[in-house]
């Protein structure tokens, strides 16, 4: 039976590459309709002022977005990441205030926030904890430590550290009237990498392998511990990023309510973005995406004159109609996916 | 004889399948009917049809001499037809007594509360019919497979179900608990219940069927009676074609050659009391035999890096070694095709493509990415030395047969270019047709070389392939057969634990 009919080179049913491309192309199809109604209905929208606050905000919850994706990946979840962010946010003036150099205090706190994921990772690799316990516990653990380091003091840079500031409300260059922020650089820069990392790298494959199914990639030699641990670095610290850059925007910490809920933006964002929480799939420009749409969303709540209070409805009712559409589309390619296999099983009986 | 339950012309439609084409079958009172033929042949789907969980299309059925349409399985079962999962279906943190009344519990009156004396004594009852030794109190998660088995039963039983329908009940049984069922399946048909057994294991079938009918491809293929009923003509109706022979392999060189795999006192941490010694030659397969718990699996696992060994050595072409994972495993040249391809083998979601370079992902890059072209290259070779049926690298393998799935988790390894394959029921949930293709597949493999060391549960399959077969029993090695001494019956003698007339001859 070595006569085979696998090598044709038919493509039958959607590749999981392909489903991705759908959801992607599903998200910026809701981006553009978000749009093209709020400018349609207030043409404040395109002003330079709102689209480089859109902008700016949607590349800090981009970053801590692309981080969430990571360990959703793997079938898991980060539930610490606003906790993260306020830790970061208030050790980094406080460092600064100590006398310590910009750059040296960026690097350690941006250390702080790695190490905070390698001990995630242990925690559920070797001792097996559940992600969702072990990243509650973290998100509880790191708030009450950044309360109490500070005393609950709000902390600010002054006007003394300009410099590092520019980082998060920098406008290092223009396209027509529109002044790009800094921060959106970053995101790009994060983007690019995140993406090459899960598309295109040996890891990537991995966490995409493992997030599938974590027993047969271990027994196909996965390092699964060690991807796993990697998920979790990688998200800890794109929220030590995203807690420096707010910090550096806000100006005005406060230990207490900075960052809260942000993990659920991020989280949000991933999911948006087309990432399963049944683990194994993700796009990293599928999250950018999501991470835009929210911002938009609040930003034509606010333009459109929708009462404020709304906000948090109108977000998670875009959610669930973008987790019921996924559901849908899902179940018509399985469908379909059945009318290829008879026809692949008739064939082969002919 | 009369017929108590039959399909007529039944037809029943998936999207763009035709699962049954016009399918007939009939039952009658006292009697075991078989119903066999490959996966796919549309078996699964006529039982669903009889039991209520899938409403035919086309065609009828009748029961008892009237209309057979039941809308669901409470609806069958409460009518008289009851069908045994293949895979258990019963809550484990619930008593045997609770799931046996599952869904129809007895009321204290008017109230909403369970009448756990009634429940007990139903139960209780319904479980000395099928021969059960525990109670009706004790926790299913406490059950092996076979009492879960008799639970089932005894919940078919306690609905006075008078067709009882066994879906492959034997598939993870013991061999003392088959005999068991053997037994009351003997007892029900002597109560006049009507069995309907479908199994892949044909020995099962010569012993206990009345009658057969072979399905393939949704359509009748055959029926055939007591008299007419054997393996040949069996095989023959469900595959539509004779089988070649097995050719003979040549033994040139095998037997003088180093031996590239050694376990030396090797301890699990299953068998913390058994040290296994064997070895395994260039060219040579040699099966892993044993029953159910014996520690095959184990044992792989543990020379695959997956479990960390007690004590004692594994040497790779003489060299020790200490593998803290499968990745060191592999590195060493072993592979193992694990049991459950499902769970242990496949990214069932995924495609050809990306199941078949997993392991070798790292072996192939290119500065750390994966080599896209080499990817697909080593895919497309794979899919074609193994003639894996598939329309392309990227289909997704939940999609492919049990045959090809397993060649896809094959071809994963070969890609590694192993110099040691372990496998691990090589041939589980294969077709007749697909399991006859890895054979000759391995035995292609073992004559370029390569040492394949396979645990199996299937006689046939043992006897078919191995060169030797050494048996395991709680752990231990009890003796190994070279091929030519190496019988069902001598098997079977060393893996009860006896070692009566046959001399361990460790090599």
């Amino acid at each position: 039976m070595t006569d085979s009919t696998g090598a044709r080179e038919v493509q039958v049913d959607g590749s999981s590459r392909l489903a991705g491309w759908g959801k992607v192309l599903g998200i910026f199809g809701l981006l553009v309709a978000i749009v093209v109604t709020t400018g349609a209905m207030n043409p404040r929208f395109f002003g330079a002022e709102n689209l480089e606050n859109v902008l700016q905000r949607t590349a800090l919850f981009g970053i801590i977005g692309i981080g969430a994706a990571f360990p959703i990946v793997t079938a898991g979840i980060d539930l610490s990441i606003g906790s993260v962010i306020a830790l970061v946010a208030t050790s980094l003036p406080l460092l600064l205030d100590a006398g310590v150099p910009a750059g040296a205090a960026v690097v350690a706190v941006l250390l702080l926030a790695a190490g905070l994921g390698v001990i995630h990772g242990l925690l559920i690799t070797r001792m097996g904890l559940q992600p969702f316990v072990v990243t509650l516990c973290g998100l509880l653990v790191y708030r009450g430590v950044a309360r109490y380091i500070v005393d609950d003091q709000t902390m600010g840079f002054g006007s003394d550290h300009d410099g590092l500031r520019s980082l998060a409300t920098g406008r290092p260059f223009s396209i027509g009237a529109l002044d790009v922020p800094a921060p959106a650089l970053v995101l790009v820069a994060v983007a690019v990498l995140a993406a090459v990392f899960l598309g295109r790298s040996v890891w990537g494959r991995w966490m995409l392998a493992l997030g599938r199914n974590a027993t047969a990639a271990r027994y196909a030699g996965v390092p699964v511990e060690r991807v796993t641990i990697l998920a979790y670095v990688i998200c800890s610290l794109l929220a030590g990023v995203g807690g420096v850059l707010f910090a550096l925007d806000v100006n005005s910490v406060q230990p207490a309510s900075m960052g809260n809920f942000y993990e659920l933006y991020a989280i949000a964002a991933a999911v948006l973005g087309g990432c399963s929480l049944r683990g194994g799939e993700g796009s990293i420009l599928g999250v950018v995406l999501g991470a835009a749409v929210m911002r938009l969303l609040y930003n034509s709540i606010v333009l459109l004159g929708i009462p404020s209070q709304l906000e948090f409805a109108i977000v998670g009712g875009v959610l669930l109609l973008g987790a019921v559409a996924d559901e849908v589309v899902r179940r018509l390619a399985e469908a379909r996916r059945a009318r290829e296999r008879a026809r692949a099983r008739t064939e082969r009986t002919t | 004889m009369t017929t108590r339950l039959s399909a007529r012309g039944v037809v029943r439609r998936f999207p763009g399948v035709l699962a049954l084409g016009g399918v007939d079958l009939d039952a009658g009172p006292g009697e075991v009917v078989a119903l066999v033929g490959e996966n796919g042949a549309g078996k699964s789907t006529l039982l669903k049809c009889l039991a209520g969980l899938e409403r035919p299309d086309g065609g009828s059925m009748t029961y008892e001499g009237g209309v057979w349409a039941p809308r669901s399985t409470a609806e069958a079962a409460s009518g008289g037809v009851a069908l045994v999962h293949q895979e258990l279906c019963l809550a484990e943190n619930l008593s045997a007594a609770e799931n046996i009344g599952l869904g129809r519990e007895p009321r204290r009156g008017w109230m909403p509360l369970v009448d756990r004396q009634a429940l007990r004594e139903r139960a209780a009852h319904a479980l000395e019919r099928v021969g059960a030794t525990f109670g009706p109190d004790v926790k299913v998660e406490r059950l092996a497979a076979g009492q879960r088995q008799l639970v089932e039963i005894a919940k078919g039983i306690d609905q006075d179900a008078r067709v009882l329908i066994l879906d492959e009940p034997t598939s993870s049984l013991t061999s003392k608990e088959t005999a068991r069922l053997f037994e009351l399946v003997h007892q029900l048909r002597a109560d006049d219940i009507t069995v309907l057994y479908v199994s892949h294991r044909l020995t099962e079938i010569l012993e206990l069927a009345d009658r057969a009918f072979v399905l393939r491809d949704g359509q009748n293929a055959g029926h055939l009676t007591r008299d007419e009923l054997t393996r040949e003509a069996m095989v023959r109706m469900m595959v539509g074609r004779d089988l070649a022979p097995p050719a003979a392999r040549p033994e040139a060189g095998r037997a003088s050659s180093a031996p590239v795999l050694e376990l030396r006192e090797l301890v699990t941490d299953a068998f913390p009391a058994a040290a296994v010694d064997l070895t395994v030659r260039p060219g040579e397969l040699v099966g892993l035999a044993g029953l159910v718990g014996a520690g095959r699996t184990e044992l792989l696992e543990t020379v695959f890096g997956l479990r960390a060994s007690v004590s004692g050595e594994v040497r790779v072409s003489g060299q020790p070694e200490r593998f803290r994972g499968p990745r060191d495993a592999a590195a060493a040249g072993l592979a193992l095709v694990p049991e459950d391809r499902k769970l242990q083998g496949l990214l069932l979601e995924e495609g050809v493509r990306v199941n078949t370079a997993l392991a070798t992902l790292d072996r192939r890059r290119r500065r750390g990415l994966v080599d896209g072209a080499a990817e697909r290259a080593v895919a497309a070779a794979q899919v074609e030395r193994l003639g894996v049926r598939t329309a392309g690298i990227e289909q997704v393998v939940q999609t492919l047969s049990g045959g090809n799935q397993q060649k896809v988790v094959v071809g994963r390894w070969l890609a590694a270019e192993p110099s040691i394959l372990l496998m691990d029921e090589p041939t589980r949930g294969v077709d007749v047709g697909a399991r006859e293709e890895l054979y000759l597949l391995l035995e292609r493999l073992a004559a370029d070389g390569l040492a394949v060391l396979f645990a199996s549960s299937d006689m046939e399959e043992l006897l078919r392939l191995a060169d030797r077969v050494v048996v395991l029993h709680d752990g231990q090695v009890t003796g190994t057969l070279d091929r030519s001494v190496a019988t069902e019956e001598a098997v079977m003698e060393l893996a009860t634990g006896g070692s009566r007339g046959y001399g361990v001859t460790t090599t």
